[in-house]
């Protein structure tokens, strides 16, 4: 187990940024393998400052740790200068915990949180020696895993990837390591990796792509199906049943050099059921699971003691609806760090519970940036995206961060979505105006930042039928924006590129057919695709026409209900018809109901399972509207609503 | 007020932290070390600390200085004594970071000027002993020389021979990555002209295939001797902090 430092630190004095590659983190740990031992080398394929603070990577680097049969060090994508260097040194991927090459661990297992990380994940395999198509690997090659959100599609990536987790990942590393155990105990030489992943593939959430068959009609899929009998035909998540079991990370890595979210990080619930039907974090990581107070008391007490950060965050899909989250707050800010208030952050703020009792807390302590996110513009749009907070709701909150002194904050929209006008758009910018003359009354700096993305149908969600925006579109409607906010002073438009959001889209609802377009890409070096920089939209059009694929075909035509959809195969728990309900509903406007709080419509995600939600809180937070079912149409939908209901699906909005 | 100055080292790996990162990890451990520190006043308060001379990123340093004041009501009695100090705060520290002396000082000229020369030791990788002390000594034997220095766009030669106070080659040095190395130890005035080190480097060195740097040791002058900030030879350390 060579350390390739030597080799390492001479190059570092030759690229940007060198501390991303040196490790030292406090709470890092420098394992040297037993025989017998699986190791893991865990990557981010992206950048060290965006890939350190990732809390499942953490999670899992811990409790693999713990395990007397594992070993698990971290990689990060290395920058593209670093990379040059690498390849005309020889230098493999390396980890940054011993520097020992990727090459020389059992497992590389990936974090799969973003769609344009794909061409550095293929870059990284390559970069580590192996081969990058699993048909030319053998048993002296590391395994390739992929767990985290994006394997809810693994398909583009199934001619990659050895093995895909689905769900939850505390568990199930466990039992992969014991059956990689198992496979290297009895075949040391490690000849043949069918065994391997014909056993892997039996482990309850772990897809194995190469075990299944897939078969088209035309363009159209018709089935994929397992090749053995012993496979499952169909793949569930995994979902841990209370996450007070799992209170970790116990020691977060401290990194020496800056990274995005350079903070405390304490999850204070998984899963969501607000039933924002856009939002494929929320429909697959159902049911909701609570920590319990006390517990996150003490994560924080111990947290700040051990790493000497003086801010918090405490995370989840929907932060303000933890039970309790007011007290946690107040007693958080006032625990003080070396004599002086902790600041509290909370991402993914929904507008309804930020009250002016909890921007008061949090304005004890150096104030947080705040970030709300109403992702429509007016209610019509946010009724069809089941985001149901009124105009009320957000002005209540901009009005409380105003008034407790912020002067700028930040709010988040989504544009192109399912049945979305110019009216719909447009009332963006009124919402924005309206923030700025609100802030006005409290400070004459006010200021908002309106941040908008394209909107990308994601698998396992309602919108999962939807035909997205083209780039032409999505122009259009940034256009009528900018012009209309063009003398709105106080506002600050940005926007995501709409180039970006039309290869979001071919990857998240493609097939396997798009292995050889990701290749293609990569080949013709284009790695970072997320970082502007080095984005070229041309890349992937002439990958895409050089295979014969059509992005229209991928990306903006409408599915039917009886199409077979590429992760047909996959299960989140949810059931097919719940989503095609939902979608039903969601264009005639009709409401869905928070089932924290309220009957459960069985959508599947419990039920299936034999698990439930775990909240503190009988009843939602106050002060605001959702899950009152205040303000919401839940008239009984027609039953079946035929597939050419006249509606306009995200037209131009005449 | 009471002002402590720490003399740690920044050796190893975490030699590829920049002056930002450094500051940063400075305050989590003070933060961690419960000492009473002053903070700056305003919106975003930050820990009153002074940083010396700044040292390159990928440098490393047996002697770099940090000052730190304490709140005006922070008690002497209170708080640990130099050698416990420094042993209380090095494990709040990466790795290739340890504080080496902590002592009470009196406030006076910033570390950063009042530091006028800096000593180098220095592995040149790729040029033999043979030819860079052939370099060395016809740079030393010069009365005047001359450097193009481009600041703001505008062009100046200056003399950088005041700089120099001493250079020596001091036979060869190995490393898995080069086949032949030397080491040189430098001592440099930080005054203007001043040099850099990469510029001595580029002066006699061009071709080194990887140099290894590490400042030794910081020099304030007086009464025509010289001493360090913090020196480890005068033991016993933090005596003005107990005679106070």
């Amino acid at each position: 187990m060579d350390s390739l430092w030597p080799h390492l630190e001479k190059l570092l004095p030759r690229v940007q940024k060198p501390a991303r590659y040196i490790g030292c983190e406090d709470g890092a740990v420098h394992p040297v393998p037993e025989p017998g031992q699986v190791s893991w080398l865990l990557v981010y394929p992206d950048t060290y400052e965006i890939g350190l603070p990732n809390q499942g990577l953490q999670i899992l680097y811990e409790i693999l740790n713990e395990n007397p049969q594992a070993v698990a060090e971290r990689s990060y994508a290395p920058w593209t200068d670093l990379d040059a260097l690498m390849r005309s040194e020889g230098i493999p991927l390396f980890s940054v915990d011993t520097h020992r090459s990727a090459g020389s661990f059992d497992v590389v297992a990936f974090n799969l949180s973003a769609e344009l990380t794909y061409t550095n994940l293929l870059n990284c395999i390559d970069l580590a020696g192996i081969p990058v198509r699993t048909e030319h690997r053998d048993g002296s090659h590391p395994l390739v895993l992929a767990g985290g959100h994006c394997t809810y599609n693994p398909e583009p990536l199934a001619d990659f990837l050895d093995a895909v987790v689905l769900g939850d990942g505390e568990e199930v590393v466990t039992e992969i390591t014991a059956v990689i155990a198992d496979w290297r105990q009895s075949d040391p030489t490690g000849g043949s990796r069918h065994e391997v992943l014909r056993a892997l593939a039996k482990v309850p959430g772990v897809y194995v792509p190469s075990m299944y068959h897939v078969a088209y009609d035309g363009p159209h899929l018709r089935s994929v199906t397992p090749r053995f009998a012993d496979i499952p035909e169909r793949v569930e998540k995994r979902t841990i049943a209370d996450l007070a079991d799992w209170p970790y990370p116990r020691r977060q890595l401290v990194p020496v050099t800056e990274v995005v979210h350079d903070r405390l990080n304490v999850e204070v619930f998984r899963g969501c059921t607000r039933g924002c039907r856009f939002c494929q974090a929320g429909m697959i990581t159902r049911p909701v699971r609570e920590r319990p107070a006390d517990q996150v008391r003490q994560m924080i007490a111990d947290g700040l003691r051990r790493t000497g950060y003086d801010e918090v965050a405490l995370t989840s899909l929907s932060s303000a609806d933890y039970s309790g989250i007011g007290e946690v707050v107040s007693d958080t800010v006032r625990s003080s760090s070396a004599g002086r208030p902790v600041s509290v952050a909370l991402p993914s703020l929904r507008v309804d519970a930020f009250t002016v009792g909890v921007a008061a807390e949090i304005g004890r302590a150096r104030r947080t940036g705040l970030t709300f996110a109403p992702e429509a513009g007016t209610w019509r749009m946010r009724q069809v995206i089941n985001k149901l907070i009124s105009d009320d709701d957000l002005y209540g909150a901009v009005e409380s961060a105003y008034s407790q002194g912020w002067r700028r904050m930040k709010l988040y929209f989504l544009t192109g979505l399912p049945t979305e006008t110019d009216e719909d758009t447009l009332g963006i910018a009124e919402l924005a105006r309206q923030c700025v003359a609100l802030g006005r009354k409290h400070t004459k700096s006010a200021s908002v930042t309106v941040s908008v993305g394209g909107f990308v149908p994601k698998p396992f969600t309602p919108f999962q039928w939807f035909g997205q925006n083209t780039v032409a579109e999505l122009s259009r409607k940034i256009g009528l924006l900018k012009d209309d906010l063009r003398r709105s002073s106080g506002v600050q438009l940005k926007w995501h590129d709409p180039k970006a959001t039309l290869v979001e889209g071919i990857v998240s609802r493609g097939d396997r057919r798009l292995g050889v377009v990701i290749e293609d890409v990569w080949r013709h070096g284009g790695l970072f695709q997320e970082w502007s920089e080095h984005f070229e939209l041309g890349r992937w059009m002439d990958a895409m026409e050089r295979h014969g694929l059509s992005p229209d075909w991928y990306v903006h035509r409408h599915r039917t209900e009886d199409e077979v959809l590429p992760w047909d195969h996959l299960s989140a728990g949810l059931h097919k018809d719940f989503l095609w309900q939902d979608w039903r509903d969601s264009l005639e406007s009709v409401g869905l109901e928070d089932c924290r709080w309220t009957p459960c419509y069985d959508c599947g995600a419990c039920t299936g399972y034999g698990i439930e939600h775990i909240v503190a809180s009988a009843v939602p937070p106050a002060g605001g509207s959702q899950g009152t079912g205040q303000g919401i149409v839940t008239a009984p939908s027609p039953v079946a609503v035929p597939a050419a209901v006249p509606v306009v699906l995200g037209g131009s909005g005449r | 007020m009471i002002r402590l100055r720490f003399r740690y080292t920044k050796l190893g790996k975490i030699r590829f932290i920049g002056h930002r990162d450094l500051a940063r990890v400075w305050e989590r451990a003070l933060r961690r070390s419960e000492l009473p520190v002053a903070s700056t006043e305003g919106f975003s308060p930050r820990p009153k600390v002074h940083f010396g001379l700044a040292l390159s990123t990928g440098f490393e340093s047996l002697g770099e200085y940090l000052d730190v004041d304490l709140t005006e009501d922070a008690d002497e009695a209170s708080i640990a004594s130099g050698p416990d100090l420094a042993a209380q705060v090095t494990p709040l520290l990466p790795e290739g970071m340890d504080v080496q002396m902590v002592q009470h000082i009196d406030r006076g000229q910033s570390l950063q000027a009042a530091v006028a020369v800096c000593s180098w030791r220095i592995e040149v990788g790729g040029v033999s002993p043979t030819v860079l002390a052939d370099r060395v000594g016809t740079l030393m034997s010069a009365e005047v020389v001359e450097m193009v220095r481009t600041r703001k766009e505008r062009t100046t030669e200056q003399d950088i021979r005041p700089s120099l106070q001493l250079l020596e080659v001091d036979g060869p040095v190995e490393r898995v990555t080069w086949d032949e190395g030397s080491l040189l130890f430098a001592e440099l005035r930080t005054a203007p002209p001043g040099l850099k080190v990469a510029e001595l480097l580029e002066l006699i060195a061009p071709e080194a295939v990887e140099s290894r740097v590490c400042r030794t040791h910081q020099w304030i002058e007086g009464d025509g001797a010289r001493q360090e900030p913090l020196s480890l030879a005068t033991h016993p350390p933090y005596a003005g902090m107990r005679a106070s």
